[in-house]
């Protein structure tokens, strides 16, 4: 093993010996020291991570989020000098997280932090004119085969939780009281302008804008949506998008040449 | 005088970073910033928070940099490390340093990834011959990439490797010799090293080509003990600048002469009057020395 070796595997397991080689000046234990940079190394990642995921934290509360946070590090460090991107494995670390098990919607809620941290340094594109979009759709001959591209900060989750209704309640002081989680709900997270916004879809909206998001032509997004559920309100899903400034390009039908 | 000495001292006296304070600048205080057009020397980004493809940290940096010259600090690129450079994330720093042009480009003398792993520290090299080599090369590949010359920080260390077979001065010395690249005067890290190894650092100070100096950094530590007992210090960032580390500052300046000084604040970040505040004092010293 080379010196970087040892002094890795050593840093990111706590039960680990120092490694051999090292001295202190002033004669004391190396390991008195290399706990330092243990320290380090755990504290910094436990840190981003709870930056990154304070809904997460505040339902589990401090000490529970920073040991479940230290395993997760040490079983997935960073890959990645971009520490904005670490932790892209957490939901599903904490999905299988057995002592949270008791908090059932946690990794969605977790899930739903990650959407927002990717919206907010998702590429900037511009969108394009709400008056535009209106009058495109309007105008449109063949609306059916029309393709939308959606803004690049823009995501959804479906939860068996209400997950937004439980993220929304931690922005605001004492929201908790009439919180029900037990029920399903999905999640449109994007970024207007500068501001990430998260709302409340149903699975059926979900669904249209995952299948917008492929580049499937409205039509039969539409058909998809209305099979997940009939309750699916096309006109409602649209204007959350159009008013949101969601829709960056309109695709019409390409037309085959003769 | 060689190719390389003629680098260093043209990296030094560049019409670089202005011979003032300047601040790093945290997202908390975008706002402020903009808002109240504070008298600052110049800011400081740590290179890795903006490889990010949009949003809100380009959108006020790019704003902040039409009225403040930039200093761009590496904090991931792992120059010590005994693997080649990352091509991907050296790409990365040409893209950010082609987009905001900054004063300065600046990296650390430390290791902080290893194979697929990115540990998240500055982590401490052995000094011996063939980490030298290494350095050295990286160093070379980095400024033919970038097209510039680069500052390497010293840094702040808790532990010493018996295979080491140069002082860290030496190394150091000898790296910018190699290389051409300037030297990122770290005061709070010679101090904080220097305690932990029971050194003097204005000894240290002198034995550093302080020609080479394009920039002095200031920042606060937190305070441990070892097996010992004794004091262990631990450069976190997360506190206000020690009186002791402003003395040596100031012993330090009249050394050099004034030179472009970062006040570096990472953790614990207090509201920006109180870093201000510091970057005044800073100020204040450079005053007091001929440039």
């Amino acid at each position: 093993m080379s010196l970087h070796d040892e002094f890795a595997e050593a840093l990111l397991a706590p039960d680990l010996a120092c490694p051999d080689g090292l001295f202190s000046s002033n004669g004391a234990d190396p390991a008195s020291r290399f706990v330092v940079y243990r320290n380090n190394v755990h504290s910094a990642l436990i840190n981003a991570l709870a930056t990154a995921y304070p809904v997460t934290l505040q339902l589990v509360g401090e000490e529970f989020f920073r040991a479940m946070a230290g395993l997760f590090v040490q079983a997935c460090p960073p890959t990645s000098p971009l520490i904005s991107e670490y932790g892209s494995a957490f939901a599903a670390f904490i999905q299988d997280f057995e002592p949270a098990a008791s908090v059932p919607y946690l990794a969605d809620v977790a899930r739903l932090e990650r959407l927002r941290v990717r919206a907010y340094h998702a590429a900037d594109t511009q969108p394009l004119e709400q008056q535009a979009v209106l009058q495109a759709l309007q105008g449109q001959s063949a609306l059916g085969k029309l393709r939308l591209q959606l803004h690049p900060s823009l995501a959804t989750l479906n939860s068996t939780y209400a997950v937004v209704a439980i993220w929304a309640a931690h922005q605001l002081e004492g929201g908790l009281a009439t919180l029900n989680p037990w029920h399903a709900q999905g999640a449109l997270v994007m970024r207007q302008g500068l501001k990430v916004q998260v709302f409340a879809i149903d699975h059926g909206s979900a669904t249209f804008i995952d299948s917008l998001a492929h580049g499937t032509p409205l039509e039969i997004a539409v058909e998809q949506a209305l099979e997940v559920s009939v309750e699916f309100d096309l006109h409602q899903c649209l204007t959350l998008l159009i008013s949101h400034n969601a829709i960056t390009h309109l695709y019409p039908e390409q037309k085959v040449s003769p | 005088m060689t190719l390389s000495s003629l680098h260093a001292i043209s990296q030094a006296q560049a019409p670089g970073l202005p011979r003032r304070a300047g601040l790093g600048l945290k997202h908390e205080h975008f706002l402020e910033v903009l808002e109240t057009s504070p008298d600052i020397g110049f800011f400081e980004v740590h290179a890795e928070n903006y490889m990010v493809a949009g949003g809100p940290f380009h959108h006020y940096l790019g704003l902040i940099r039409e009225q403040y010259p930039l200093s761009l600090h590496g904090v991931g690129l792992s120059i010590g490390g005994e693997h080649p450079l990352d091509r991907e994330h050296l790409a990365r720093l040409a893209t950010l340093i082609d987009r905001y042009q900054p004063q300065s480009f600046s990296e650390h003398l430390a290791w902080s990834s290893h194979g697929p792993v990115f540990l998240n520290d500055l982590l401490p090299l052995a000094y011996d011959s063939a980490t030298l080599q290494r350095v050295c090369e990286h160093i070379d590949q980095v400024q033919s990439t970038l097209k510039r010359p680069m500052l390497l920080e010293n840094p702040s260390t808790y532990l010493q490797f018996q295979r080491s077979t140069l002082d860290e001065t030496d190394f150091i010395s000898e790296i910018i010799r190699r290389t051409g690249c300037g030297l990122l005067l770290d005061v709070n890290n010679v101090y904080v090293s220097c305690i932990n190894h029971q050194r003097d650092p204005l000894a240290y100070i002198d034995a550093l080509p302080l020609q080479a100096v394009g920039e002095i950094h200031l920042a606060g530590f937190a305070e441990d003990t070892d097996s010992l007992g004794d004091r262990l210090l631990i450069d976190d960032h997360g506190a206000p600048i020690d009186n002791a580390v402003w003395q040596l500052y100031e012993k330090v300046l009249a050394h050099v002469g004034s030179v472009a000084t970062l006040i570096e604040r990472d953790n614990q970040v207090p509201a920006f009057g109180a870093l201000l505040a510091e970057a005044q004092q800073a100020e204040w010293h450079l005053s007091q020395v001929t440039p």
